[in-house]
């Protein structure tokens, strides 16, 4: 039981807001320390571990391209684009995207869209233009709240989209562990039971957007009053 | 054949170009914090598997110093004015879109590519040697198309990455601290608390405990692949599957969609939560779980449901 102590570090580092980077290397020693196993043997664990992570830093292969198209007026365009497309809102252009999402990853298509890859250069950018028009002059909490929903809605999307899939990690790794417990069942019977969770996970994340786009219609009607 | 540690290279030199441009800039906040600390990354990435297990660890250690001291900072300002994008825009027009899909076009082209041909790659590396072969092919082709120095691409990227900071490196921290609380047996002391907890012969008790357990657990060391294996041989396989008959597939399946709905509220599964809200430039931190909180909870509560409801079908 001692070991917890490392996940006491943890939650006590979040809480003070230390730098989580500091916190997992005391983290780290903590439980080792309790564990027994000594501060330099504990160190040269994480170390082992981390090098063999690496392969968690490849996504930063793309911030050199996803930059110059920036620069290049990537966003900008996606921005004008919207605001020519009258029908966009919110919670449209985000439902429609936690659809293809959740679709595509039950393909097994995981790879093809992403925070670093579709939501910071394309869809942030699309969900704030179209922000823009339905409450002018939109303060920047709400404009941080809503950029916020457009990463929150790739995450949603593609956990509650990839167990359909049959050959995706997690299925894979229960098949796995119920395998060694003498328990052999086939992978679609697994990903089976994720379509009901997709499918709730669709619906109330879909009715969170539709009332992001009424609160919006409500900041804006007062404004839209005074013109008239 | 294509390794991964071709793939630790470009990642290398990508990460010492960082420290380059940051060493020469006598003018950006932390600039000096940030040369070294993407000097630091990128002899991780170049010369890992020389310095040794402590060496490494040492070099971690170094990193979560370089940020809790504050060294770091966002660097310089963008490269091209908010006007100067917006005409550039009107200029390239969709041809900007067409060369931002060029990235997941050749992420995913890759990945069926080795998954018919695997000679080509190392095994099991087919994913991120396809990512990687994305960035490089998307930047040559964005280069040529838009007919930029390949300086320039690497400034915008050294802009972004000092955007992130320290941030960047939290995913494969995390994934390292995992390592190391598995070694020292933190789910099985987990897992053996929570089987205190449950009332004797409940089985709604017993549910409840399994899928909130998996959301917790999840919470607590960011990953639900980490959390499965421990809930499901602690609770899951015990009580559920062996005392109260439950259909296993249904305890596995939607246990482990529990453990995602933990996931979505953790600032530990950092590549998810917290690495998006550096990228977007929010204030907040936490952004992005606030955001997730709305839908997390009321799945989890179906998915606890779910799992009453479908494993013991046809025993009520």
């Amino acid at each position: 039981m001692l070991v917890l102590l490392g996940l006491g570090v943890m939650l006590a580092g979040f809480a003070l807001r230390w730098n989580p980077l500091l916190v997992i290397v005391l983290a780290a020693l903590a439980s080792g320390l309790a564990a027994g196993q000594g501060a330099l043997a504990t160190l040269a664990a994480l170390g082992k571990a981390f090098n063999s992570a690496r392969y968690v830093m490849i996504i930063w292969l793309l911030l050199p391209v996803i930059g110059l198209l920036e620069a290049h007026g990537l966003q900008e365009h996606a921005r004008t684009l919207i605001g020519r497309l009258r029908g966009a809102t919110v919670a449209r252009l985000l439902t429609g995207y936690l659809l293809a999402r959740q679709i595509s990853a039950a393909l097994g298509l995981d790879a093809a869209a992403g925070q670093a890859q579709t939501v910071r250069p394309l869809l942030a950018p699309m969900v704030e233009a179209a922000a823009e028009r339905q409450a002018p002059g939109l303060d920047e909490a709400t404009r941080e709240e809503i950029k916020a929903m457009a990463a929150a809605t790739d995450n949603v999307g593609r956990f509650f989209g990839e167990d359909i899939f049959l050959a995706v990690g997690s299925i894979l790794l229960m098949k796995g562990v119920l395998d060694r417990a003498g328990i052999v069942l086939e992978p679609w019977q697994y990903s089976l039971w994720a379509i009901p969770t997709a499918m709730v996970a669709f619906g109330i994340h879909a009715w969170r957007l539709r009332r992001i786009d009424r609160a919006l219609a409500r900041r804006a009607a007062p404004a839209g009053g005074a013109e008239a | 054949m294509i390794t991964r540690h071709a793939v630790y290279l470009l990642a290398g030199l990508m990460f010492a170009a960082y420290a380059a441009f940051n060493l020469a800039d006598r003018q950006g906040t932390g600039a000096r914090g940030n040369a070294l600390f993407w000097g630091l990354m990128g002899t991780s990435m170049l010369a890992g598997d020389r310095l040794g297990d402590l060496g490494n660890g040492v070099l971690l250690a170094l990193l979560g110093l370089v940020a809790a001291l504050r060294l770091t900072g966002p660097g310089s300002a963008p490269s091209a004015p908010a006007e100067v994008r917006l005409a550039r825009a009107g200029q390239h027009g969709n041809r900007l879109f067409a060369l931002a899909m060029v990235i997941p076009a050749t992420a995913l082209g890759g990945t069926l590519l080795f998954q018919f041909q695997p000679w080509l790659v190392e095994p099991k590396q087919g994913g991120i040697i396809a990512l990687a072969l994305a960035a490089l092919l998307a930047s040559l082709v964005a280069l040529v198309a838009l007919r930029a120095h390949p300086r320039v691409a690497l400034a915008e990227g050294r802009r972004l990455i000092d955007s992130v900071g320290w941030a960047a490196v939290l995913p494969q921290a995390l994934v390292a601290l995992g390592a190391v609380f598995t070694l020292a047996g933190v789910g099985t002391a987990v897992g053996q608390l929570f089987a205190l907890a449950i009332p004797a012969g409940s089985l709604a008790g017993a549910v409840l405990a399994y899928g909130l357990g998996m959301a917790l657990f999840t919470c607590a060391l960011g990953n639900a692949f980490a959390a499965f294996p421990v809930m499901f041989a602690g609770v899951g396989l015990p009580l559920l599957v062996r005392a109260h008959h439950g259909d296993p597939a249904v305890v596995a399946a939607i246990g482990m969609l529990a453990g995602f709905c933990g996931t979505l509220l953790t600032p530990m599964a950092a590549n998810f939560n917290l690495v998006p809200a550096a990228l977007l430039g929010l204030r907040d931190r936490n952004a992005v779980i606030r955001a997730q909180v709305g839908t997390a909870l009321p799945l989890l509560a179906a998915n606890i449901l779910f799992i009453w409801l479908f494993a013991f079908r046809g025993q009520g």
